[in-house]
């Protein structure tokens, strides 16, 4: 692979920008892997590179029934944060912001991670002792977080109207560490640098079947032939109940449509990211100059990534209240990706029932920020067995009655 | 646009008129069922890739819960039915049976 640097950027400028290689190749798929992972989206990439990287397993297949990054890795709000109550997720979520800090060195690859802040808004009582304890939780979990005033969040968000007559701003979460990056460039990265240590990633590949022999897993049928495997990790989102099923278990998780929209370019008016859980919004500001906003998701089970309008318009109809100039903005497109939802808003990354296949799944509506601490984890648990940062978030956790209760705990969008 | 007619009041209701209740025809698992049983109950839902049978409540009209026979990949709604059944009836079955031959759902054909 030839690094990106700015010799290299020199160096092309004099010739026609001739020399640039491919990103990542595209070859066949040989008969045997010793991972198999599925999905080549953020998770399953950072999963497979970290495989590589912390324990020298190369010989790894990344496949994906559509494109590379094509699911919900190239259809969120690319908001990154830690600022969870629970200690698990606060563990997880904290080590993918702190990845994300070097990730562009890491991967010689610009992810654009901006860390421009993340305000959460208190505009109830019961958010104002919400998100109090939350951040009183985040300082014994070591994730830099503060409770801020209304006077400190109109000085950080200039253009924010505090004193709305529903919902007026009472104080906000403020973590100065949160931000965003940019998401199509953290698949691209991750499968850059996969591809580099020999990792073979096979786009327009879908997999239809799952061989287990004797209790443990042999390989997968696919579009493109059967492939065998030592190891399956499953990284699908929204199509892990399917996926599961090909290989004889069940996941109690539902897939449902969360949408997201962007208004058309406008100067620069925010330099942070704003959350308002309590009416359901959340908007951020592109470097091309577009709002990107995001709300709730849909209530029924949806594979189609589309959503319904009318949790668009409750979504914007709520922000023009605390954010008066969004009224006069036109919208320019909205999209909708297939977000897997668990019973208590938490994922699961765990061993399955069946031998040497390990699921990653139930990110719900928190999948991007996680990416990097969701794959390093992954990566030890699919080498060693075990991973401190991922036992928590076990299938079996539904049966014990251990949740990691997010949404009813922090009453969070995610 | 989601739209469903309630089988109470007959009215074509847009989404917004309605709140999705998830998975229709749940069997009951209490005291006296073994923990696999109530697991089961409490968490695992069926979430096929296809055709779905879902409880849906006319929230802003008649305000009566009712079944609806939907595919989840195209959003195109089979029919909808009474809440007081067990099962889906057989009008509604055949109804889906024309148009996704060979549908199955939990142990129903």
């Amino acid at each position: 692979m030839k690094r990106y640097s700015v010799f290299a950027v020199a160096r092309e400028a004099l010739r026609y920008h001739s020399g640039w290689e491919r990103a990542w190749r595209s070859p066949t798929a040989k008969r045997h892997y010793d991972v198999i992972i599925v999905g080549a989206g953020g998770h399953g990439l950072a999963t497979a590179y970290y495989l590589g990287k912390n324990y020298g397993i190369t010989n790894v297949a990344v496949i994906e029934k559509g494109w590379l990054g094509g699911g919900n890795t190239g259809r969120n709000t690319t908001i990154i944060r830690s600022n969870y109550l629970q200690d698990p997720s606060a563990a997880i979520y904290e080590k993918a912001r702190g990845l994300y800090e070097n990730l562009s060195q890491d991967l010689n690859f610009n992810v654009m991670f901006s860390p421009r802040g993340v305000l959460m808004l208190a505009q109830t009582q019961h958010e104002i002792r919400g998100y109090q304890r939350t951040a009183h939780a985040n300082a014994l979990q070591g994730v830099k977080t503060e409770f801020v005033s209304p006077q400190r969040v109109k000085e950080i968000v200039p253009i924010i109207n505090l004193d709305g007559p529903r919902y007026p701003v009472l104080g906000a979460l403020w973590q100065a560490r949160g931000g965003t990056a940019r998401h199509d460039a953290v698949a691209w990265g991750y499968a850059r640098a996969c591809s580099d240590m020999g990792m073979d990633i096979i786009q327009q590949c879908e997999v239809t079947g799952v061989r287990v022999e004797g209790g443990r897993v042999a390989g997968v049928d696919t579009s493109k032939g059967p492939i065998d495997c030592d190891k399956l990790g499953m990284l699908v989102a929204g199509n892990a109940s399917v996926l599961s099923e090909m290989a004889g278990f069940r996941l109690p998780m539902e897939s449902v449509a969360l949408q997201a929209l962007v208004s058309e370019p406008i100067k620069p008016c925010m330099d942070v990211v704003v959350m308002a859980n309590t009416v359901h919004g959340y908007m951020s500001q592109s470097d091309k100059g577009e709002m990107v906003i995001g709300g709730g998701t849909d209530g029924f089970n949806n594979y189609t990534q589309r959503g319904s309008f009318h949790h668009i318009e409750e979504t914007v109809r709520a922000l023009i209240e605390t954010f008066p100039m969004v009224s006069r903005l036109k919208m320019l497109r909205q999209w909708g990706g297939i977000v897997d939802v668990t019973g208590d808003r938490s994922p699961i990354i765990s061993k399955t029932p069946v031998g040497n296949v390990f699921v990653n799944c139930g990110w719900g509506t928190g999948g991007f920020k996680s990416i990097p601490g969701s794959g390093w984890g992954m990566a030890e648990l699919m080498a060693t067995g075990h991973s401190s940062l991922t036992e928590a978030f076990t299938i079996d956790r539904f049966k014990e009655g251990q949740f990691i209760d997010e949404s009813v705990a922090a009453g969070v969008a995610h | 646009m989601l739209i469903l007619e309630c089988p109470y009041c007959g009215v074509k209701a847009e989404e917004s008129e309605l709140h999705a209740g998830g998975e229709a025809h749940l069997k009951r698992f209490g005291p006296g069922s073994s923990d696999a049983e109530f697991h089961d109950y409490l968490f695992m839902r069926k979430n096929p890739r296809g055709v779905h049978f879902e409880r849906w409540r006319h929230i802003n009209g008649c305000g009566k819960w009712f079944h609806a026979a939907r595919c989840t990949t195209t959003l195109e709604v089979f029919g909808t039915y009474s809440a007081q059944t067990l099962e889906p009836p057989q009008a509604i079955r055949d109804a889906v049976s024309a148009k996704r031959p060979g549908w199955s759902w939990r142990d129903l054909k």
